[in-house]
């Protein structure tokens, strides 16, 4: 069942490509059909799993050779992320509904990513996980280089490089782990059994490093960020919103799955500098975003401030993960949330984004004012995705935020409590910016409000995050068992 | 040696004797035939191929044997080379464009020589066959690089010629050294006797005949051949000479490393891995800013046998060496004569700005060159992919760390010009040329063929896990 719901987008994407001369509006009616199925089928799969530990696993053998197989799985960490995907995909169909350039590859290429994202999440295989984290870098340069604005061959390179460079670092963590492995072998489930490098030492060290910069560069921390804003510049709408709302997590869900289960040892040991890392991308992302006046930059530097807070997260669960479970479990499952959160919201900014530049041509925020009066639900949902985004109670980043502080204060009080000012500048950014857009004397006019394929697409994300905020209970059910495991195996 | 094991081991030679025969009997029939029924050389030629791909494939599992006293091997390593060997030959049959040409007959007969010789120098297990297949890989790529008889072919195949002769000749004086310090000429005595021999006189003997291999490989310090080859000629040739005979010399250098030299005590692994890195590095830096598409191929094609002789380097010393060398010889081949076939399609592009344009015109042309262009690169899951990750796991078991390193950052290096051949295809722009359409049929076998030779990495690899002929 997995395999389909992995596979079917890629299937769609081919069928799409093999007809000849279907119209656009078949396209895009197809692209939403296959996308909806997708988050029913990953529906089902959520409420048929029963956890902890893998469900629907199913293992063949691939390349023998070098014990690598065809491994899949879900468990409490993946299935949100999963789920998030599909959403975030189907969004990105319905808001496509006004694309008019070249459709149908437009569509195909979506689907592929479809495939390859959920891929990188169910792998339980390391070669498989890197075939498809590698062929989402591939995907999205030809989102950015085909779609994207005036200087988005140079960004789409400069993102292609940067991340490839990540992936090949992994790749070298990945072989390390594999010869450290006796048995040596690719297998996730059987490499965190085994926790091949427990004895520490430069191997181990090296290995960390190697996965650490691979990871850090996508998700993307400081200073290994700068490929971020000129990709998200120059991306189209829907590319930023996949971009930031997916791609982004693969890089800290590498954390949780790969790095800290399999090296617990040393992430224990640098736990620290991992934290250090996290605040400094909270407080760096915070503060250039502060500075931006291109809308789209802006957002784009919040989103290293909110993956800091996830990286914060898992380097304080590693601090404190032989003294205080409590506070360990807490901080892991906040930084799922924080990710499940940060997708939702922020691929609703980016979408948002992208109305702004289709309006206005520019992202440019000293062009905008006092849109407010002619553009209500335009104004509303910005309202509401940037008081989420800065963590307002009542949405799915507050609850995020509450357990990765909470969880990260026992062991890291001072970074904690640095990060805390990240929030702030938050804050004021968000409040700088909608002021400049919505409010104050009107300085555009004719600004035509959300149709209703943007409204279907963004207001949707808008109301999950509400949910998640009020009813967090349905996701942190499935999360927190796997927080727990993910616990247990940090500590050995 | 009484007939009935003469003949049981001519049995093993089945896929030589049909390139040799096809190649005398290709030469009398294209001399009798008409000329516009020539093509049927080019015919016998492919029947040859898949003929001898069949006899590999039926020998396969009877085991490695030395055959003629020793001094040739059949073994894991000769079976895959005559596979990508052969399979590259059907390749490029199907991509030149010699069809209703003057001299199709020769052409044909050139290849399947240039092809019997790799064969040869990848089975050779005496340093005189090695010799001798030398000069069979070599002599008959000359007249096939000038084969256009234009001015940049015949430069190129002079300048071509010049190199090898003397490589070749130093080659010859390398052979004489080490059987005159080595007391035999075939391997396995050698690699009883070496260790034994003087160090001076063997160090120089294997230095030149390695020089000679490199030459064939195309590998530091014999690569400046290579680009003024690959532009010189027609696009087709440039896509033998930068895949066949590269084939069988890595196979020879490895088996060279693997048993006579194994247990000399002089830092042979470390020269070819410094040689590694240094072909590497020289060719990714060449290809930077070229802007002649045959010329970037050619130096992609040097850096790639770069990543090559990083698995010959830790020959014996990994168990991944030599499988690993096996499936990233089989998907550099087909992957690299994907892109040549491309090029071949399209004859009168010559930079990468006349590929402006190319997806909004020939979308599928287009997308092969994406798929063998970033299979170059070796991502996932393409055949070079799966060469890479095993040379790379291969070279780290074997301690060479640094390499792998130097390796990974190259592989990132190289991104930056394949991707400049490809932001030009994307855009919008003229249509290029009515692409030829046998070439364009070639690449659109060879695209989707590169990324399958990773899928089945997996029984690939199971099938080279036989290995080298030791003594």
């Amino acid at each position: 069942v997995l395999s389909i719901v992995v596979f079917l987008p890629v299937a769609v994407a081919a069928a799409l490509l093999a007809v000849p001369r279907v119209s656009d509006r078949v396209v895009r009616w197809t692209w939403i059909a296959a996308s909806a199925v997708e988050v029913a089928l990953v529906t089902v799969v959520w409420l048929g799993y029963e956890g902890p530990g893998y469900g629907l696993e199913v293992n063949r053998r691939w390349i023998p050779s070098v014990s690598s197989g065809y491994h899949i799985g879900v468990d409490g960490v993946s299935l949100p992320l999963i789920a998030l995907t599909a959403v975030l995909f189907l969004a990105c169909a319905i808001y496509s509904l006004r694309q008019t350039e070249r459709v149908r590859s437009f569509a195909a290429l979506f689907l592929f990513l479809e495939t390859v994202c959920l891929g990188v999440f169910v792998s339980l295989d390391l070669i498989l996980f890197f075939v498809f984290f590698d062929l989402s870098i591939v995907g999205m340069y030809f989102v950015i280089a085909g779609w994207g604005h005036r200087d988005a061959a140079r960004a789409a390179l400069r993102f292609f490089l940067y991340t490839f460079l990540g992936s090949l670092a992994l790749l070298l963590g990945f072989i390390g782990l594999y010869l450290a492995a006796e048995p040596h072998t690719f297998d996730m489930v059987e490499l965190t059994e085994q926790n091949p490098l427990a004895g520490g030492g430069t191997a181990a060290t090296l290995v960390l490093l190697a996965v650490f910069v691979g990871l850090a560069i996508k998700t993307p921390t400081v200073p290994f960020h700068t490929w971020l804003p000129p990709a998200h510049t120059e991306a189209p709408a829907a590319g930023s919103a996949i971009l930031a709302g997916v791609l982004l997590k693969l890089g800290t869900y590498g954390f949780v799955r790969i790095a800290m289960p399999m090296l617990p040892a040393t992430w224990r040991d640098w736990a620290w500098v991992i934290v250090v890392v996290g605040v400094v991308s909270v407080l760096y992302g915070a503060l250039v975003a502060l500075a931006q006046q291109n809308f789209k930059r802006m957002i784009a530097y919040t989103s290293v401030n909110h993956m800091g807070y996830v990286v914060l997260a898992v380097g304080a669960a590693g601090l404190v993960s032989t003294s205080d479970e409590q506070a360990q479990v807490l901080a892991s499952t906040g930084a799922v949330t924080q990710m499940v959160s940060h997708g939702l919201i922020t691929a609703a900014l980016f979408l948002l984004a992208g109305v702004l530049h289709d309006r206005g041509g520019t992202y440019d925020l000293g062009a905008y004012g006092g849109m407010a009066a002619s553009t209500p639900r335009f104004a509303a949902l910005t309202a509401v995705a940037a008081f989420a985004s800065l963590g307002l109670p009542g949405f799915s980043g507050f609850i995020a935020e509450f357990q990765i502080f909470t969880g990260s204060l026992p062991g890291a009080p001072v970074a904690t409590a640095l990060a805390f000012l990240g929030i702030l500048v938050t804050a004021a950014l968000f409040l700088r910016a909608y002021q400049k857009l919505f409010l104050g004397p009107p300085a555009t006019t004719g600004v035509t409000d959300l149709t209703a394929a943007e409204t279907i697409s963004i207001a949707p994300l808008m109301a999950l995050a509400l949910v998640l905020g009020l009813f967090p209970r349905f996701l942190l059910d499935l999360v927190e068992p796997a927080a727990r495991v993910l616990g247990t195996l940090v500590s050995r | 040696m009484n007939d009935g094991m003469m003949s049981l081991e001519l049995g093993r030679l089945l896929p030589e004797l049909f390139l040799a025969g096809a190649a005398v009997f290709g030469l009398l029939l294209g001399s009798f035939t008409p000329r516009r029924h020539q093509w049927v050389v080019a015919v016998l030629a492919a029947v040859t191929c898949l003929a001898g791909l069949v006899a590999t494939a039926v020998g396969w599992s009877a085991g490695n044997t030395a055959v003629f006293a020793g001094s040739y091997a059949v073994d894991a390593a000769t079976n895959a080379t005559r596979v990508i060997v052969l399979a590259s030959v059907l390749i490029v049959l199907a991509m030149a464009q010699i069809r209703g040409h003057a001299r199709e007959t020769e052409f044909v007969v050139l290849l399947l020589l240039a092809a019997l010789g790799t064969v040869l120098l990848a089975g050779a297990n005496d340093v005189l066959l090695l010799a001798a297949a030398y000069l069979l890989a070599s002599i008959p790529l000359y007249p096939l690089v000038g084969f256009a008889k234009d001015a940049p072919g015949t430069e190129a195949g002079l300048k071509f010629y010049l190199l090898g002769a003397l490589l070749g000749t130093t080659m010859l004086f390398g052979v004489m050294l080490v059987s005159g310090t080595g007391g035999a000429t075939d391997y396995a005595m050698l690699r009883h006797a070496l260790p034994d021999a003087p160090v001076a006189a063997l160090a120089v003997g294997v230095i030149a005949v390695l020089g000679g291999l490199l030459f064939k490989a195309g590998a530091v310090p014999a690569q400046f051949w290579v680009p003024d080859v690959t532009q010189g000629a027609q696009p087709a040739v440039g896509g033998i000479v930068t895949t066949i005979p590269k084939i069988g010399a890595a196979v020879a250098l490895y088996r060279l490393v693997a048993i006579p030299l194994d247990h000399t005590e002089l830092g042979w692994p470390l020269l070819i891995a410094v040689i590694a890195a240094a072909t590497m590095t020289l060719g990714n830096l060449a290809a930077f800013f070229q802007n002649d598409v045959r010329r970037l191929l050619a130096y992609s094609t040097i850096s790639q046998i770069g990543y090559v002789l990083m698995a010959v380097a830790v020959a014996g010393q990994a168990a991944l060496a030599l499988p690993s060398l096996l499936l990233y010889l089989a998907a550099y081949a087909v992957t690299n004569l994907g892109a040549f076939a491309v090029v071949c399609a399209l004859p009168h592009a010559r930079t990468l700005d006349d590929y402006t344009g190319l997806r909004r015109h020939r979308p599928w042309l287009a997308a092969s060159l994406i798929v063998c262009l970033l299979g170059l690169v070796g991502t996932p899951p393409t055949g070079v992919f799966a060469g890479k990750l095993t040379v790379f796991t291969a070279a780290f078991d074997a301690g060479l760390g640094w390499l792998v390193v130097l390796a990974a950052i190259n592989t990132v290096a190289s991104v930056f010009y394949y991707l400049r051949w490809i932001t030009p295809a994307l855009r919008t722009g003229q249509a290029p040329e009515a692409p030829d359409r046998p070439a364009t049929v070639t690449a659109y076998v060879a695209a989707p063929a590169s990324v399958a030779v990773g899928l089945l990495a997996g029984p690939a690899l199971s099938l080279m896990s036989a290995g080298l002929l030791t003594p």
